[in-house]
């Protein structure tokens, strides 16, 4: 789950690290008040959006609306722009960096800071960038913020304050189930003071029965996509015209790269899963038949999975959508002759491997089968 | 000697009364596997498929004396069951549930490893020993025993190149099922540590796939410390960058976990990399 920057900073605010006051507004016409001067953020799950003109500075109201009318709507890198931040600017002293991930290698959370800040952390040489592992049964020790305080070159009041927003950054990593939590720039103002400037927070998918608030958030998926979700489908759309459904997030990636080596292009993920409820089958066909697929590429490698199982509730789908789509199938798995038989009664394209259900999905679509 | 898991494997089932659990347990039963016991809070005292019914996990392993778990408790109950089991002492623990929140596992899996006990998966097919014993969900007629030990981070995709690989005659030594997700018991690069040191293990088959750099770390490894031979494949190739494909470790962040990086570090190792899942047995024919 990605957050909007301005949903990020309520929830950094929550866990006590200092950020800008700011209003959001998602209509030019619904700004009443605004901490003047401001600047005017568009709020995307995207990066990158000051290089696309997404950030401009307001000195009124009026300015404020003029900007913000110019800002929504607004495509970044391939996203619209649906609401803006209007947020306090900020005297800026200097500008550091500061982020929680997991290293996957060591397996452990991983601090990250910079004493260059604003710029993105990957362009930075490797001796400007303090790296500590912090043990997730331990948590933060203290010798590490001393540490980070003088790599960064702080003192006193400030870094006072820097070692606060970490461990409050450490702690909102930890109780949030974070992928990603990221202040860059973290703001030293002229005044002293440590401010959040910029909020990034990813958290994991898997955790989102733990935060149950977080499950209406608007994430950046297609409203097929969407639907897909909300029924526990593993979907995802992809800009080619060939339909793809397998079981296994492996096989499907496989099945999607296999179709491509013969010359098609996948249209859609769709990872079945363990499943063979036939009901199951049926919706996920429904979601690929909306999808608009020129033809449909089933692979199924079932060891325990029953193969006629999941025919039936392909063709069931067909059936309720009254869909016309050609369907290519590859089911490996117990009753596999009854599978086929099943699929060949409604007309569809049976295969024995997966490189031949490709092939035969390629053919198919070019009308040559 | 297999290695992780052999015929000696005294097997426990945490989770045995669910779905899942009870279906692989029959299915582990009628491959060979020694399924001692099983647990389900408040239900001790009943079994399943003959084998009995614990409370907890200290009972098991006192009454019967299970040496290894597999984990079927679903995901907001794993962490704990996962303690249970390394407190209990048992020295594998193969975990099947998916959609484990990571934040769980950067706690017990660091926790396994400070006590020696090897975790499997999350999110994982779980580890079979041809004519031995199985802690999984495989489907058990693919495999057939052999020299080749096989790593792989899926599952059907694992047993469609096994498949392949018993119908071109290369059994399997073990195979592990490693898991999709990010963080994980046993990487791939312990995995091949431990098919280097097998004496039945010949040659290693490596099923990766996109995210993380769990692929390059183990050509690095394979260049500095594998003399067997090593094939790999790499799912992938055409997923989009920022989109998860499934797998929550499956997804290209920024330039890192490309399947061209993984490829090109299997290649400068010496690693011939598949192109088709079904090459996999070619390219053994050739080691």
């Amino acid at each position: 789950m990605k957050f909007l920057e301005y949903k990020a900073k309520s929830i950094f605010a929550r866990y006590g690290i200092p950020v800008p006051h700011g209003v959001v507004v998602a209509r030019p016409e619904e700004i009443r008040n605004a901490p003047l001067p401001c600047m005017v953020k568009a709020q995307v799950l995207i990066g990158g959006r000051g290089k696309a003109g997404g950030i401009k500075p307001a000195e009124t109201l009026d300015e404020a609306r003029a900007v913000s009318r110019e800002i929504l709507g607004m495509d970044i890198n391939g996203y619209k722009v649906k609401q803006v931040y209007l947020e306090e600017r900020l005297d800026i002293e200097r500008e550091l960096y500061l982020s929680f991930t997991i290293d996957r290698s060591a397996r452990e959370p991983l601090l990250m800071a910079s004493a260059t800040g604003g710029v993105e952390i990957e362009s930075l040489p490797h001796e400007q960038i303090f790296m500590e592992h912090v043990p997730a049964l331990i948590g933060l020790q203290p010798y590490v913020l001393r540490m980070l305080g003088k790599f960064l070159g702080l003192q006193g009041l400030v870094a006072e304050q820097v070692a606060d927003v970490t461990q409050k950054a450490y702690e909102l990593f930890r109780k949030e189930d974070a992928e990603l939590v990221e202040i860059n720039p973290l703001v030293v103002t002229k005044a002293g003071k440590v401010v959040a400037g910029d909020a990034k927070l990813v958290v994991d998918d898997n955790a989102e029965y733990r935060h149950l608030e977080y499950a209406k958030l608007d994430q950046d998926r297609t409203a097929l996509e969407e639907e897909a979700h909300e029924k526990g489908i593993t979907f995802i759309q992809l800009d080619g015209d060939i339909g793809v459904i397998a079981n296994g997030a492996g096989l499907t990636m496989s099945t999607l790269d296999v179709l491509n080596l013969k010359g098609g292009k996948g249209g859609t993920f769709l990872d079945l899963g363990g499943t063979d409820d036939p009901e199951k089958v049926a919706q996920a066909f429904e979601l690929l038949i909306k999808a608009n697929p020129a033809v449909i590429l089933l692979n199924i490698f079932g060891g325990i999975t029953k193969a006629d199982t999941v025919a039936l509730g392909v063709k069931k789908a067909l059936e309720v959508m009254h869909a016309d789509v050609p369907v290519v199938a590859r089911i490996k798995g117990v009753n596999e002759a009854q599978a086929k038989e099943i699929l060949r009664g409604v007309g569809m394209y049976p295969a024995e491997t997966m490189e031949e259900a490709a092939e035969l999905a390629v053919k198919v679509k070019k009308g040559a089968a | 000697m297999a290695v992780l898991l052999t015929k000696k494997a005294r097997l426990l089932v945490q989770g045995i009364t669910g779905h899942q659990g009870q279906f692989h347990t029959r299915a582990m039963l009628d491959f060979g596997t020694k399924v001692v016991a099983g647990t389900s809070p408040g239900k001790g005292g009943t079994k399943v498929e003959s084998v009995p019914v614990f409370d907890s996990v200290d009972e098991a392993v006192a009454k019967k004396r299970a040496n290894a778990s597999i984990v079927f408790v679903p995901a907001p109950y794993t962490k704990d069951a996962v303690i249970e089991a390394i407190e209990g002492d048992l020295k594998l623990v193969v975990v099947i549930t998916e959609r484990i929140p990571f934040h769980d596992t950067l706690e017990f899996v660091p926790f396994a490893r400070t006590k020696g006990v090897s975790v499997i998966g999350p999110n994982c097919p779980g580890i079979i020993t041809p004519g031995e014993s199985k802690a999984g969900i495989m489907p058990s007629q693919i495999f057939k025993p052999g020299d080749a030990g096989v790593i792989s981070r899926s599952g059907t995709l694992t047993y469609e190149i096994v498949n392949a690989m018993t119908q071109a005659g290369f059994g399997q030594s073990t195979c592990i099922g490693i898991g999709g997700d990010p963080i994980i018991g046993t990487n791939t690069v312990e995995a091949l540590a431990i098919f280097q040191k097998d004496r039945k293990t010949k040659r290693i088959v490596v099923v990766g796939e996109i995210g993380g750099t769990a692929e390059e770390e183990a050509a690095e490894f394979i260049q500095k410390h594998v003399t067997k031979p090593v094939v790999a494949y790499v799912a992938g190739r055409t997923a989009p960058p920022g989109k998860r494909m499934g797998h929550a470790g499956a997804i290209i962040q920024g330039n890192r976990g490309t399947a061209e990086s993984k490829v090109k570090a299997f290649n400068d190792a010496g690693v011939p990399v598949a192109e088709y899942p079904g090459d996999i047995a070619k390219l053994l024919a050739s080691t």
